[in-house]
């Protein structure tokens, strides 16, 4: 049994003026237990809705998104979500920030914050656990986040470009920690994410999703070897290979993005 | 009286000079913002001086009526006789204490009644639905009136002035944790929920907090409500506090009675505004410095 299945969604948001606005359309997706999927498309593709759907923060329009076998009906507490932007309580302290899962899943609080303890060493932010996220590196937030979300064990772990903010080589470097604690855990993964080289360097497999409305254009394994190291990985010969395949198929849809959102520049201007 | 602030300013301008003239290059940033605070309060006192010197010698020179208006010299003369000797209605202390219960009586209990129902309405929109315009409504009438019907119904006692300031702290914080509340970020309550918090423990743990910081800047002004409307209701009718003391001087035609009233309620409004300033410095602890201070729009 699949770990995530999407079968055909559809989801339309209402927008503003009254209209309909599809953000995918006739979407299937499945990722196996333990598979490590990063989503790529052009801006604007519905991407993170994916994610919406599967976590059960929203519902699709048509179609089914199933956990387990299971059709999501509301948010499910197995699934891990790490955000774009910070998610982190920026009012309590590291410590608190990850210890807040267990805790309100019932554990109490010296169980909760021992095991934030363990997992805080785990990200590498020991000695941090008094501080509030304002006094963090935008790199070091993430790793609260991770840590945050990923001390609850889930068997699912939705990210959403979590790394979009950061800089180039603290972006590399985080890629590699969270390989190395996926691997701990072996969580079935969805990644969002507009860069490909992250999405092959991480993933097992790729998924290229069409310019909105977003729906499956094309998949492809990724058989690189593991562990790998984000930083190195690019210099493989079959990276490059790969990074050509997949190209060839998302490069149609980023033209075709970038040619609307021009053209509406166009007009508005 | 006014000799005593002139001597005071060349002292804070002989204090500064030590640091600076023996390693005038190396003065600390420490030291440079200390001396500048205290040139800045100079600066300040030097003002407040020279307007009353200006007021008492308007009087002095006949140009202004101080039958009317007032003058610093008698002002400065009632406040003495009230400490010294006592009012008419019994010690200063006890008029002081009287109108403080009644503006901090008011003040919590507004401020909680309107955190909760601010809070509840922002989260549940059913009941911002049905509520809001009743809200709306009673916001735009002036309820200063209500304290003619609260000083019958509730009689001279202290009730009545507690239960106007009540009303007039209620809206101010209502508003601002109804706004707050509904200004979450979406992806801080999403994450909450994904993490397995139940709605109270969302509301508990991510809306209130993140309210907050609307709360404190309405509770910075709230406080100058309460106070308003204890010395309302004791200027409509009481047996004591600030506002009696400020009716009964109007009565005898005593206008320096009133402004020295006035001087008092100014002292407590300026304690109890960075009290709770302090209140804001703890409870925003998590904020980044910068941003430290009240403000509610980010």
């Amino acid at each position: 049994m699949a770990a995530i299945e999407l079968r055909n969604v559809t989801k339309k948001f209402a927008t503003a003026d009254g209209g309909t606005y599809t953000a995918i359309e006739d979407l299937s997706l499945t990722v196996e237990d333990g598979q490590f999927c990063a989503v790529v498309g052009p801006t604007g593709c519905g991407k993170s809705t994916t994610l919406t759907l599967v976590s059960g923060l929203e519902r699709p329009s048509r179609g089914e998104a199933l956990v387990h076998g299971e059709p999501v009906r509301g948010i499910d507490t197995g699934t891990g979500f790490v955000f774009q932007q910070d998610a982190v309580f920026p009012w309590r302290t590291v410590l608190d920030n990850v210890a807040a899962g267990p805790l309100y899943r019932g554990r109490s609080r010296a169980e909760a914050a021992a095991l934030a303890r363990d997992w805080l060493r785990r990200v590498g932010l020991s000695g941090f656990e008094d501080r509030y996220p304002h006094q963090l590196s935008g790199g070091m937030r993430k790793r609260v986040a991770l840590a945050q979300s990923l001390i609850n064990q889930p068997r699912i772990l939705l990210m959403d470009e979590p790394f979009s903010a950061l800089d180039v080589q603290t972006r590399a470097i985080m890629s590699t920690e969270l390989l190395h604690l996926w691997d701990q855990t072996r969580p079935a993964v969805v990644f969002v994410t507009h860069d490909l080289e992250e999405a092959i360097a991480l993933a097992d497999k790729v998924v290229v999703l069409t310019a909105g409305p977003g729906t499956v254009k094309a998949e492809f394994e990724i058989d690189l070897p593991r562990p790998r190291v984000v930083q190195e990985i690019r210099l493989d010969p079959r990276f490059t290979r790969l990074y050509g395949e997949i190209w060839e198929a998302l490069r149609a849809e980023v033209a075709e993005a970038y040619a609307r959102t021009t053209r509406v520049a166009g007009v508005a201007s | 009286m006014i000799d005593t602030p002139t001597r005071v300013q060349p002292d804070g301008a002989v204090a500064s000079a030590p640091g600076a003239v023996p390693t005038p290059r190396a003065a600390s940033p420490r030291r440079r913002a200390n001396r500048r605070r205290l040139g800045l309060a100079g600066v300040r006192l030097a003002v407040v001086v020279a307007l009353l010197a200006a007021w008492q010698l308007c009087v002095n020179a006949k140009i202004v009526d101080p039958f009317f208006w007032g003058e610093p010299r008698g002002v400065w003369a009632d406040l003495q006789d009230w400490v010294t000797v006592g009012t008419s209605q019994g010690s200063l202390g006890d008029q002081i204490l009287v109108t403080l219960e009644e503006a901090v009586l008011g003040f919590v209990i507004g401020s909680i009644l309107g955190i909760v129902f601010g809070i509840a309405l922002g989260r549940i929109h059913l009941l911002s639905e049905i509520f809001a315009p009743f809200l709306k409504a009673a916001n735009s009438i002036p309820r200063i009136i209500l304290g003619s019907i609260f000083t019958v119904a509730f009689g001279f006692g202290i009730q009545s002035k507690v239960v106007l300031a009540v009303v007039l702290v209620f809206f101010g914080v209502f508003f601002n944790a109804f706004q707050g509340a509904r200004e979450v970020d979406r992806n801080l309550i999403a994450n909450a929920r994904l993490l397995g918090a139940s709605r109270w423990r969302v509301t508990r743990d991510v809306v209130l907090p993140s309210a907050f910081t609307w709360i404190l800047a309405s509770l910075h002004i709230s406080f100058g409500f309460a106070l308003i409307g204890a010395l309302v209701g004791e200027i409509l009718g009481a047996n004591q506090g600030l506002g009696l003391l400020i009716r009964s001087s109007q009565n005898n035609f005593d206008m320096n009675g009133v402004l020295a009233g006035m001087v008092l309620v100014a002292v407590i409004a300026l304690t109890a505004e960075s009290l709770i300033t302090l209140l804001e410095r703890r409870l925003l602890r998590w904020r980044p410095p910068q941003t430290h201070g009240g403000a509610a729009i980010e």
